[in-house]
């Protein structure tokens, strides 16, 4: 007989606990593997349904029949071909502005391939199929158009093309590319960044290194914390109000000398996602110069540094990799967002290059949006097509992030 | 014959807000001996030790009260520069914390902030074998801080506090995270370093500080927790004939 009292189980008891124990933990690990599984099926659904509009079949038809132009096939024309039936059908006129724009023999045959297709036979997209439909429905499809639109061809085609990369925005949904909301896009970024970049980061820097710890530094901490949180059209409203209006003079550059711009520039949407993403970069940094362990800041005053000496050489330095990570990432943030640009202004129409920080601009988001707005199902297919584009610029810019940590991470 | 002492405290107290950790300290610390500051933990040992470069600045709400005098004038007095503090005064701390750069810039960085105007190598060569270290390292300097030993990395921050010539070398539990050998070590190296410096060390270890130093100053807490010095003096004295009841306790390992 065991003298100890049994507050433990024992023999049997502790068998059937353990079992018990053990039919708990296979209960949670398959919630917790549920909760994955979740992610990756919406993750999943996302991918599937962007490309799911970028891919599928096209009825479409000529307005003039391509034989009219050339008795070549039309998959068989050379560049110099195209170059001929360009200078032989279009007007004088339409030919030289195009040339004068850019010098006919100097584009790909791709681009003039395009300009065939749009200003001489003037393609004409009768419908479009998903690519679900089109891979498990495609009899019925050519069915259905050769009921519904005679004459029309039938093609499997991809809405993300290299043209779809390299032209600007068009009214015509075959001839339109994301060119000038990538460059937009881009521009908007790297203002941003410029901006918030050295401000967040020397905020943090302060917050962290110089101020003293009171009331005051933990109100502005909280409220920091609190802006990151600010919905992004609120950000909107203030660019509006500070960049577009207030400091028209310096965004439109009438300061310098720019006349033909009013404040809804480039510069002023830059600004503006300047100031969103501030708090991201602002806790990000302190977030990195926090891990900057202190007893590296004691051996640097130890030694007779200076606050600035110690925080130059020895924190910054340290932090780095996080600081750039961090900015980074809150700057991949800028890239999606949408609202704020609206508040701004951007363009929903412009077919120019953004060429400095005052020009007019308009960004993929806003171009994404722009199309999923249009009736057209062929607006449809860009859009999705501009979101892989957009899909792809975030991933480069997390890829970035991620080869830049590890670059700096490896020097001591 | 009057003893130009290195430091003195005069009623030296520190405050962290309403707290006193450290009371009413007032000892004369010699030149070019080695001072041991011995205690149970959580008597003020560290904070005393900081005191005397001003690190605790560092600390929010931290205060002190009473003087440190070197040369006479008050550390902590208004015209004095902390900047200049922790320069004449170095110091050396528990955990090795080279700089994570190469073995060289680890010494030449202290230098250079402070404006060192002579040969970078020959200050570099000459800091490593004052710590006893230029013949394990002479051939990788530019190699990383981090890829030394535990022992190499305290003595690398033994060279690196000698090469901006302190007057005084602050060093708090210099061998607490080394194993024995590398702990002796650093001993011999002290004996070395007193000839040209003064020397104060905070240890744990009782064996060290009657091994090591040539004065020992015995903290203990009062009723409210305060640190204070309870006996100070020669350290033959302090181990073999203490005045105070809970000096011999502790040396004789009676508590703590």
């Amino acid at each position: 007989m065991n003298q100890k009292p049994d507050h433990f189980p024992e023999g049997e008891n502790f068998y059937a606990s353990l079992r018990t124990r053990y039919r708990v933990a296979a209960i949670w690990q398959t919630l917790f593997f549920s909760a994955l599984l979740i992610a990756i099926v919406a993750l999943t659904a996302l991918l599937y349904n962007v490309m799911d509009g970028a891919f599928g079949y096209v009825a479409f038809d000529y307005k003039k029949d391509p034989a009219a132009f050339t008795s070549i096939p039309m998959n068989e024309l050379t560049k110099e071909d195209l170059l001929v039936i360009l200078k032989e059908n279009l007007s004088p006129g339409a030919y030289n502005k195009l040339d004068n724009e850019r010098k006919m023999e100097t584009r790909a045959e791709g681009e003039l391939y395009t300009l065939f297709l749009e200003r001489l036979v003037q393609i004409d997209t009768k419908a479009t199929w998903s690519m679900t439909d089109s891979l498990f429905r495609s009899a019925e499809i050519r069915a259905e158009a050769a009921e519904k639109y005679p004459g029309a061809q039938l093609e499997f085609r991809s809405w993300l093309t290299p043209q779809f990369l390299t032209t600007p925005m068009s009214s015509k949904a075959e001839f339109a590319g994301v060119r000038t909301a990538v460059l937009g896009s881009l521009w908007l970024v790297g203002i941003a960044i410029l901006f918030a970049m050295p401000v967040g980061v020397g905020a943090a820097i302060y917050l962290h290194e110089y101020a003293p710890k009171n009331w005051l530094t933990s109100i502005i901490q909280t409220n920091i914390t609190n802006l990151a949180g600010v919905p992004s059209i609120v950000y909107g409203m203030l660019g509006l109000a500070v960049f577009v209006r207030g400091m028209e003079a310096l965004t439109s550059g009438a300061a310098f000398g720019v006349t033909d711009s009013n404040g809804r520039t480039v510069l002023s949407a830059g600004l503006t996602m300047g100031i969103l993403v501030l708090p991201l970069i602002i806790i990000n940094a302190q977030e990195a110069v926090r891990a900057v362990p202190d007893s590296l800041r004691q051996a640097a005053y130890g030694v007779g540094a200076t606050r600035l000496q110690t925080v130059w050489h020895h924190v910054l330095p340290n932090a780095l990799p996080g600081i750039l990570t961090g900015s980074i990432l809150a700057v991949s943030r800028a890239l999606g967002e949408t609202a704020p640009l609206i508040v701004v202004g951007a363009s929903t129409f412009i077919s120019l290059d953004p060429a400095s920080p005052f020009s007019k601009f308009t960004a993929l988001p806003i171009q994404i949006y722009q199309w999923t707005t249009r009736p057209q199902s062929e607006f449809h297919a860009i859009a999705a097509s501009a979101i892989i584009v957009l899909l792809a610029l975030l991933l480069t810019l997390n890829a970035a992030a991620i080869l830049l940590r590890n670059r700096f991470q490896r020097k001591w | 014959m009057e003893i130009n002492y290195a430091i003195e405290t005069n009623d030296l107290s520190i405050h962290y807000g309403n707290f006193t950790a450290v009371k009413d300290v007032s000892i004369k610390i010699e030149r070019q001996k080695i001072t041991a500051i011995i205690g149970p933990s959580g008597c003020g040992k560290s904070t005393l030790l900081r005191a005397f470069n001003r690190m605790n600045d560092f600390v929010p709400n931290s205060r002190v009260t009473g003087e440190v005098l070197l040369h006479g004038n008050n550390l902590y007095g208004r015209n004095v520069d902390p900047v200049e503090a922790r320069r004449r005064i170095g110091m050396v701390f528990q955990k090795p914390n080279p700089f994570p750069k190469s073995i060289y810039e680890n010494i030449a960085w202290g230098a250079r902030i402070n404006g060192f105007k002579g040969s970078m190598d020959e200050l570099v060569e000459e800091s490593l074998r004052g710590a006893a270290l230029w013949d394990e390292v002479k051939d990788n300097l530019k190699e990383s801080a981090y890829a030394l030993s535990g022992g190499q990395q305290q003595r690398l921050c033994i060279a690196r506090t000698i090469a901006i010539q302190p007057e005084i070398i602050l060093m708090d539990e210099p061998a607490s995270a080394l194993d024995p050998i590398s702990t002796l070590r650093i001993e011999e190296l002290m004996q070395e370093l007193k000839k040209n410096y003064s020397i104060i060390i905070v240890t744990h270890n009782m064996q060290q500080a009657a091994r090591a130093s040539d004065f020992t100053a015995m903290m203990m807490i009062d009723d409210n927790r305060s640190g204070g010095v309870i006996e100070f003096g020669e350290t033959r004295t302090l181990f073999t004939r203490p005045t105070d009841k809970r000096t011999e306790d502790y040396v004789t390992g009676r508590f703590g």
